[in-house]
């Protein structure tokens, strides 16, 4: 074994090319790539950072605003989504929700690739250190506690929907000045699926809910109670039997969390809604068709989503849709990995991610390419809300305000 | 501990020849970071249970290190020697347990935002060792063939998207026989240029007939291992405060006569091939549930650790993954197979075999075949084979292999 096998590096110079090592320059030129496949395909304009979004002038209508955030767990490769060869796996993001969006192609995660970890540091706008996979909740205050107690929001307000049982503490944080009472309520849809059903199905049934896939043989304790079925009772107003009936006409986890997320925006219609969905990350196990099948089914339920935000009346006109992963996947180039079934090389295309932000107050068909960080947008977030994103590292991006 | 405070009876607990070689290097280990050590004990420490081309790199690099001056040292390893290191790591015992401390180190390095400095200086280091003691070419030209859809009837979509732009893609191949004719062609390989672990066979389902020069591995014969595998891991999972990286630990410490590898029906004893089919299930996420990830990731740690200079890969069809509805009203059903999916992930393992055949020596002149089982679609892929065309006419396997 030579030694870059021993780092897991075992590319050879020349053919694949040590320049890779330059994350910046790797970053920024998938950034242009990437611009170049939506001004193409999608139709896109070119944006200038003078452009500013007309939110500033919404000031009046602040107080219906409304914003849902959508969050892939692992993200996607271009090659699979954006290049010319992926597009047939993304029509609605591609025909639909692209043209209505302003994109950022080069958001960078500078933290750790782990999909709780990186998510609660979506949800923080700092860089979380915690081990990924430890049940804790993140060190520096949530949007949800920011938003919540800078603009003396209820709980019933802000909402989390998780794949995972890791996420349960995702919608509060341990920070002193923040934390206990202030933050989002989460619901786990397979938690309540696990309620509904009594916690039967046999080995199967635990192996096939398993939502960890990180870890190919850990199966986390998934165990409904009273509180998840009062939950769908009194605050999604369904019932047992309905969900399970309903749960059955679905093919996956995501579809689970679409569903119940649909039924929250009906029946409590909070202004603050994140919903993290997880099916992508079925790439873990290798097989290549399923993270393909999970790509196109994350594209129609995002999709889904926007039609609901456009039609349900507490949502139309004033909601703002953000959509973006936590990360991305390992580059076939890079030896050290095994191309897209992981995200653990810490190579420039698994760090370089981007963002889609749609409906009220962004401009439409914009595609900007300077580099953001994934911690931007607690802050962006901030300055569109009303409240003041104190503890986070990331900046406001201007475009969007 | 430090390197600096390392003495010959610290590698006690090491394998015979691993121990005899890390005590004839050790003052050359001893120069060497903290952040750097572990990660090459890790190699040392499995040298016992090393394919002979595996053994020889490492042999070289501790050659070169032991050659190099005290003054060349600290700029190999400058960039290395600038990792902050935590007290907790410095006290870790690196030495008997350096896999689990490269683990403990790779999280450290993520949560101290140190990850993209260690990556540049074991890329800079990597680099310099290849330019002073670069691998040995293959003595024959390589040859990688991968047959893909086993049990799939039509396919209407195109195939080997990602491998045409480098080389022919056949649309009239001849499929009568092909499967025998290429495990022949790999036969007559071994026999030529017989070598230990040199020409390979990885069938992701029940293996046919192979001529005995060849290693084999297949899915279907690991089945026991594999049972005995879900098994062990559903028994801890169910232990009160069993974690993912616990269950992690526990796997690394496995032997192969945990999950009876080296007892395998029909099989001699081979110490190498039963480490190598340990760390396949238990370090492969995915392959021990899907077939046609067993046999790519099985692949690919071929190339990289044996680098064969024969490798023929068959994909099988893996089982169907199932939705939900089929979770919650049907718990007992049989595995059924999902061929068509099989056949998509065997054509994306197809791309990554011919990448990570290219990644060893010899690449300019090795060659590559990936085939539609059964079907008249084919590409090849050499230095004799003109790039990104289409031959429309008749073409049997000897003429693929040519």
């Amino acid at each position: 074994m030579n030694s870059r096998s021993q780092f897991g590096l075992t590319g050879r110079a020349g053919r694949f090319s040590m320049d890779a090592v330059n994350p910046r320059e790797i970053a920024r030129q998938l950034a242009f790539t990437r611009r170049d496949f939506l001004r193409s395909a999608a139709g896109v304009a070119l944006g200038s950072t003078l452009l500013h979004s007309p939110i500033a002038l919404a000031g009046a209508a602040m107080k219906k605003r409304k914003v849902v955030v959508i969050t892939f767990g692992g993200g996607a490769r271009d090659q699979e989504t954006f290049a010319p060869e992926g597009q047939e796996n993304i029509p609605h993001l591609m025909r639909e929700m692209i043209p209505q969006s302003t994109f950022f192609t080069q958001v960078v995660n500078r933290g750790i690739l782990g999909h709780y970890v990186a998510t609660a540091s979506l949800a923080t706008g700092a860089y979380e250190t915690f081990n990924n996979f430890a049940a804790v909740s993140p060190e520096h205050p949530t949007v949800f506690e920011y938003f919540r107690k800078d603009l003396h929001r209820p709980a019933s307000d802000a909402w989390v929907i998780a794949p995972s049982n890791g996420f349960n503490r995702i919608g509060e944080s341990s920070s002193r000045s923040y934390g206990p009472g202030l933050g989002a309520r989460v619901i786990l849809p397979k938690h309540l699926l696990t309620a509904a059903t009594g916690g039967s199905g046999g080995k199967d049934y635990e192996h096939l809910l398993r939502d960890n896939y990180e870890t190919p043989f850990y199966t986390p304790e998934l165990s409904g109670n009273e509180f998840e079925l009062q939950q769908l009772a009194m605050m999604l107003k369904l019932s047992v039997d309905d969900f399970k009936a309903h749960a059955l006409t679905l093919s996956s986890p995501d579809e689970l969390s679409v569903y119940i997320a649909r039924q929250l925006m009906r029946q409590v219609a909070p202004s603050l809604l994140w919903i993290t969905m997880h099916d992508i990350d079925i790439a873990h196990a290798g097989a290549y068709s399923l993270y393909i099948d999970g790509i196109k089914r994350t594209d129609r339920l995002c999709a889904e989503l926007w039609k609901t935000i456009q039609t349900e009346p507490e949502y139309a006109g004033n909601t703002t849709l953000f959509v973006l992963p936590d990360f991305g996947r390992d580059s076939d180039e890079d030896s050290g990995g095994n191309g897209f079934q992981h995200h653990r090389t810490g190579d420039a295309l698994s760090r370089t991610t981007w963002l889609m932000a749609m409906g009220a107050g962004v401009r439409e068909g914009i595609v900007y390419d300077r580099p953001t960080e994934s911690t931007d947008l607690v802050p962006t977030l901030g300055s569109m809300m009303g409240f003041s994103a104190a503890l986070a590292q990331g900046k406001p991006i201007p475009e969007l305000l | 501990m430090l390197p600096a405070d390392l003495k010959p009876d610290k590698f006690n607990g090491y394998p015979p020849e691993a121990r005899k070689l890390a005590t004839n290097y050790i003052a050359a280990l001893q120069r060497l970071p903290l952040s750097f050590l572990p990660s090459l004990l890790r190699e040392v420490i499995e040298y016992d249970f090393k394919f002979p081309v595996e053994r020889k790199a490492v042999e070289r690099e501790l050659a070169n290190l032991a050659s190099l001056s005290p003054e060349q040292t600290k700029e190999w390893f400058q960039g290395f020697s600038q990792i902050r290191l935590s007290t907790q790591l410095e006290n870790a015992d690196w030495v008997n347990a350096p896999a689990q401390y490269v683990e403990q180190f790779s999280a450290y390095l993520w949560s101290t935002h140190q990850q993209d400095a260690f990556r540049a200086a074991a890329v800079g280091y990597a680099e310099r060792l290849h330019a002073v003691a670069p691998p040995e070419p293959p003595p024959m030209p390589r040859l990688g063939i991968t047959v893909v859809g086993q049990g799939v009837e039509t396919y209407d979509a195109p195939l080997f998207r990602k491998l045409r732009a480098h080389g022919v893609y056949f649309n009239h191949v001849n499929p009568e026989n092909g499967l025998q004719f290429l495990l022949d062609g790999v036969a007559a390989r071994a026999q030529a240029h017989p070598a230990p672990y040199a020409h390979w066979y990885i069938d992701g389902g029940q293996e046919t007939r192979y001529d005995p020069a060849l290693t084999c591995v297949s899915y279907h014969a690991l089945e026991p291992a594999r049972a005995a595998l879900s098994a062990k891991m559903r028994a801890e999972i169910e232990r009160p405060g069993m974690g993912p990286e616990a269950l992690r630990s526990l796997m690394a410490r496995m032997r192969p006569e945990d999950l009876g590898l080296n007892a395998m029906p029909g099989k001699t004893s081979d110490p190498i091939m039963e480490r190598f089919q340990l760390k396949v299930l238990t370090e492969g996420s995915g392959t021990q549930i899907f077939a046609t990830t067993f046999a790519q990731w099985t692949a690919r740690e071929a190339l990289r650790r044996a680098q064969p200079l024969t490798l023929l890969v068959r994909f099988a069809p893996r089982q169907r993954q199932k939705p939900m509805n089929e979770m919650i009203s049907d718990s007992t059903r049989p595995v059924e197979l999902d061929p068509v999916g099989s056949l998509v992930d065997g054509d994306f393992g197809a791309y990554y075999n011919w990448l990570n055949q290219q990644r060893l020596p010899g690449a300019e002149q090795s060659r590559f075949l990936v085939w539609f089982e059964g079907h008249i679609e084919a590409v090849a892929i050499g230095p004799s084979w003109p790039r990104g065309t289409q031959s429309n006419a008749a073409a049997d396997m000897k003429q693929l292999l040519s």
